[in-house]
């Protein structure tokens, strides 16, 4: 949970939101130790733009938005803007992983990737699905 | 990547919270990237260097992924 001067901080990175984001939250109600933290945090920082909406899904109940956001562990938090798939984070999104939360948030929001043209024209010539994960740990 | 081509997924997994992925994808130390179950690329690398070494899980196989060994 970001602290009050942090929300602050937060709430100022999202001023240059330019189209809305979804935070999409999937739980359990069991064997999920940190699924309230996780949405304890989403929830605070769903508040801080009102670009930024905050829904939740049940991995067990929820079927139809599991298979439309492909998600098969939790706790998942899906960040959606307007094009693409989103970006899926497996895991409660403290410490570094917050930042980075924050970073995709604005990413989907705004639209830029920030690639290079080369690297662009390289990627949007990718036509066969494509998986990548990145595994971190949080500090 | 993801923002430039819908075809592109990506996630981010929390490599604490998951053994079993640890372990499945032979994890030893983060980051570490894993493109479609065949190309691992560690740390941090330059956007050229990553974009080279993600694309290569298409460079045999007539564009299909290679098994992850």
């Amino acid at each position: 949970m970001p602290i009050e001067s942090e929300q602050t901080k937060v709430r100022e990175l999202l001023v240059s939101m330019t189209s809305p984001v979804r935070l999409v939250f999937f739980y359990q109600s069991f064997l999920c130790e940190t699924c309230p933290s996780t949405r304890q945090i989403l929830t605070e920082l769903s508040r801080l733009s009102e670009q930024l909406t905050f829904e939740e899904y049940n991995l067990q109940l929820d079927r139809e938005k599991v298979e439309e956001f492909g998600v098969d562990k939790v706790p998942a938090v899906v960040v959606v803007g307007t094009r693409g798939n989103g970006l899926c984070f497996y895991g409660i999104p403290s410490g570094y992983e917050f930042s980075s939360i924050v970073d995709a948030i604005l990413l989907e929001s705004n639209g830029d990737s920030g690639l290079s043209t080369d690297s662009r024209t390289v990627v949007a010539n990718v036509t066969v699905p494509t998986n990548i994960q990145v595994f971190v740990a949080p500090t | 990547m993801m923002v430039e081509n819908s075809n592109i997924r990506a996630t981010v997994v929390s490599a604490t919270e998951y053994p079993d992925l640890v372990r499945q994808y032979g994890i030893t130390g983060v980051p570490k990237t894993v493109v479609n179950d065949s190309v691992e690329i560690f740390g941090a690398q330059t956007e050229e260097v990553f974009i080279k070494q993600a694309l290569e899980a298409f460079g045999s196989d007539n564009g299909k992924p290679k098994a992850f060994s």
